[in-house]
């Protein structure tokens, strides 16, 4: 956001904040340790509310539940700004040195009055206004987020939607105010930053600038191509065209974690040649033509990782990996000298300090210093550096140092792209719990006492319409496919609302039912949202 | 010397810290140390063992270094005769009701201390049978010596969950559940916290409680690497013990600004997955390309 691809603030802050607005996000269960943080900012006086279709663990810590429909997000924002507006709380100092487009902004959420939020998003009047206020007037304030907002059709509106709430109130640039995006997977930050994105070199700098990769050009003696590559979701397009035919896979298990995910695994069954490089034999590796057997990164080799506070951090080797499992690095380095590559063996650190050389928010960050500091925060650009706690400082300097202001988005309320019909009245939406993990091949391993499979939570009044019974095995259906799945009734639920894990995929093979509408900034699919019918299922269909 | 600094004598020896320090974090900064049982960097002073007890000379009663702020002006003394001789009933008392065989600093306390429990009646009504519930740890009350640091992580100092607390009074004081219930049937989370603080391994892995019943718990033979987490993005230090190549339990530095030594039950529990065989690819394999399901 407004030029960097990181969370604002060191997790820290939230524990001097006065007031939280976690949006999207159940920390408790998804981020427990982070939410830690959080628990002691509520026990030192902090307010927080909760925006969530659910209930959750999370919401339950909160003064209020916004209790929204799903993929309202935009509407109730917009809202929430306008009333800010109105009610003259905004920042004007802030707005006319560190922003623009703040007219046109104010003229476009005019529309996104109470009543209508009311009506679109199903949360009370009075509490969007009470939200509204109680964000504009606290000294300090954070807005957390994780995939409630970006894992729909128009996940990077959501979060400009967010961005814009923070512009208006000058709640970001300093100690204790910010945006924080929790990022889900314990890299995905550092994935980002090493440039494993398809418009980006290492270190955020752009793949279409011209200075930028004349630096990796010198360094690495070689042409690289000028143009954005594809992003996950634009590679499967590619291979529906018959565009793009060979596939080499890292880590990921796209083959169980796809949204529409029967129409992903025939697209791979398609492919003239598929790699997975994997710890696991996971169910894209039995797609593969190779497999190549990796060590596992945070425990059998060296190197480091990013978390959502943009701190680097080391990982060790602890354990001898088993026979013929090797190091990702290794693995990667062998292949481009097969391939004719003239790289000399490196050792990680060699490598992270190849990294340092050209990419300058990681300058600063040798392995002796990381190791010094329980890790550094991005920026660091020099050695004497001691790393950023927060982002976007220059917001409060006089002349904003040079950068542009930072410019309000005009973002419209759509909704999910699968609206309810009567054939699929009832909205499925999908999370993480506590204890498993993303598609289950690293959490499925160790016994936990409190895991309880891919249930079906249902609310108590669908439960009565359906005659369904707790526990009770149901035929779920969306227009593209359908599982069986064991209902679990929730006093909590919202009526109309359906809600599972994606942990589970062998015991449900759940992303059969998600909708692959994805967003074109983004690349995500919409997860959160898709529209299911339930079945009661007779003696026969029973499994 | 500031206003908000204050001066105070420790064993002889000039010591000027800010005002609301205590005298336990005074010592320190002047490396005298001095024992502690219930106290932990990343939990709130209760007071309850007694063992840091030091004499002040503006106090009649033996006062808690760990809670006590200085005073200006006093004069501590750590390890005076009538200090050592009430550290060391302590440490005989706890030792007549409690099995403190599994932890090594009270067991290096008592040396130091002289302390001979065999004065007391040994306590047999304290010897459970260890309450094996669960995969992941073990609660075996006999060694539990009610410091209460496991009740405070699962509360209000780290966890919130609430899920034990101290029940009955007296003799019959200990740490239980709701109306003593297993403890997969409460509100615990398996976050482990509370065996990160436990002091005397009541509470400890499944892991560790498995190998020290066959005899192969070696902490001789172990190491102990901090790495990160592999799970979620919020990048959670962790300590890996190992031995003979396998990870035998996992805690977390208390001073760690991320995760003030506590973790969740992924981070503290969910790295079987590195080390179960059947998880992991057979090495560079060739597979058949079609897969029927």
């Amino acid at each position: 956001m407004f030029g960097a691809g990181g969370g604002t603030s060191s997790y820290c802050e939230v524990e001097e904040t006065e007031f939280v607005l976690l949006w999207g996000s159940n920390a408790r269960a998804a981020h427990p340790i982070y939410f830690h943080h959080v628990l002691k900012g509520i026990r030192s006086g902090a307010s927080m509310f909760a925006v969530d279709p659910r209930y959750t663990d999370s919401a339950k810590f909160a003064d209020a539940w916004l209790g929204l429909n799903v993929g309202t997000d935009i509407a109730l924002a917009n809202a929430i700004a306008r009333e800010i507006i109105v009610s003259g709380l905004y920042d004007a100092e802030f707005i006319s040195r560190s922003t623009s487009g703040f007219a046109e902004f104010a003229e476009h959420v005019d529309a996104y009055d109470l009543a209508y939020a009311e009506r679109i998003t199903g949360v009370d009047a009075g509490v969007i206004r009470e939200t509204a206020h109680r964000y504009a007037t606290a000294k300090t304030a954070q807005i957390l987020w994780t995939l409630g907002i970006t894992e729909h059709h128009n996940g990077v509106e959501n979060v400009l939607s967010l961005c814009n709430l923070a512009l208006l109130t000058g709640h970001v640039g300093r100690w204790g105010s910010g945006l924080v995006p929790l990022r889900g997977q314990n890299n995905v930050q550092g994935g980002g930053d090493m440039g494993a994105l398809p418009n980006k070199l290492p270190g955020f700098q752009d793949v279409d600038d011209d200075r930028a990769r004349a630096k990796f050009e010198a360094l690495y003696q070689t042409t690289l191509n000028p143009e954005p590559g594809l992003h996950l979701t634009l590679m499967f397009e590619a291979m529906s065209r018959g565009e793009l035919k060979a596939l080499y896979v890292i880590g990921e298990n796209p083959a169980d974690s796809e949204a529409d995910v029967l129409r992903a695994r025939a697209l791979l069954q398609d492919l003239d040649f598929l790699i997975v490089q994997d710890i696991f034999m996971t169910k894209t590796a039995r797609y593969a033509d190779v497999v190549l057997p990796a060590s596992v990164g945070w425990v059998e080799a060296d190197g480091t990782v990013t978390s959502s506070e943009r701190r680097v951090q080391r990982v060790r080797a602890a354990l001898v990996p088993p026979k013929g499992a090797r190091a990702d690095h290794e693995i990667i380095g062998d292949l481009a000298m097969r391939l004719g590559a003239t790289w000399q063996a490196q050792t990680p650190e060699e490598l992270w300090d190849e990294l340092r050389s050209i990419s300058p928010m990681h300058a600063g960050m040798s392995y002796a210093r990381l190791e010094e500091n329980n890790g550094l925060q991005w920026p660091c650009p020099d050695l004497d550096h001691p790393g950023t706690p927060f982002l976007h400082g220059w917001l409060w300097e006089e002349g904003l140092s040079g950068h542009d202001p930072a410019p309000f988005s005009l973002t419209t309320h759509e909704g999910p792209k699968e609206t309810l019909s009567e054939e699929f009245p009832i909205r499925l939406t999908t999370g993480r719990v506590l204890d498993s993990y993303n598609t289950g091949v690293q959490s499925r391993a160790y016994k936990s006492p409190l895991r309880k499979g891919a249930d079906l939570e249902i609310s108590t009044v669908d439960a009565l319409e359906l005659g369904l019974q707790n526990g009770e095995e149901v035929l779920v259906l969306s227009p593209r496919g359908q599982v069986k799945m064991l209902v679990s009734i929730q006093k909590d639920q919202v009526k109309g609302l359906a809600f599972t894990t994606f942990h589970f995929p062998d015991l449900v093979d759940l992303n059969v039912l998600t909708n692959d509408e994805w967003d074109p900034l983004s690349g995500t699919a919409e997860f959160k949202a898709a529209a299911i019918r339930i079945e009661k299922l007779t003696g026969n269909d029973r499994a | 010397m500031t206003e908000q600094n204050i001066s105070l004598t420790i064993d002889g020896q000039a010591v000027t810290v800010p005002k609301e320090t205590t005298i336990l974090e005074a010592a320190r900064s002047v490396g005298i140390d001095i024992p502690t049982l219930c106290w932990a960097e990343n939990l709130t002073p209760v007071n309850v063992c007694r063992l840091c007890v030091v004499e002040a000379d503006n106090s009649k009663a033996l006062v808690p270094a760990c809670s006590r702020a200085c005073d200006a002006g006093s004069n501590i003394e750590t390890n005076n005769e009538r200090v050592t001789k009430n550290r060391r009933m302590v440490l005989e008392l706890l030792d007549s009701a409690n099995d403190l065989s599994q932890s090594e600093e009270l067991q290096d306390l008592m040396a130091n201390y002289e302390a001979d429990s065999s004065r007391y009646s040994d306590n047999l009504a304290a010897h459970d049978e260890p309450k094996v519930e669960d995969d992941l740890f073990i609660r075996a009350y006999d060694r539990c010596v009610l410091c209460y640091k496991c009740v405070q992580a699962c509360g209000e100092e780290a966890q919130f969950t609430f899920a034990i607390a101290i029940a009955n009074r007296g003799f019959d004081a200990r740490v239980s559940t709701e109306h003593d219930i297993p403890l997969p049937e409460s509100a615990c989370v398996y976050c482990g916290n509370c065996i990160g603080v436990c002091p005397t391994n009541a509470l400890q892995f499944k892991t560790e409680f498995d190998l020290r019943s066959a005899a192969n718990w070696r902490p001789e033979d172990q190491e102990v690497t901090e790495t990160i987490c592999s799970y979620c993005g919020v990048g959670c230090t962790l300590e890996l013990h190992t031995q003979d190549n396998e990870i035998v339990k996992v805690t977390s530095p208390a001073d760690h600004s991320v995760t003030s030594g506590h973790l969740c039950v992924k981070g503290r529990f969910g790295w079987e997955y590195v080390q179960a065989p059947v998880y992991r690819p057979p090495s560079a394999i060739q597979t058949d390309a079609a897969v029927d399901d």
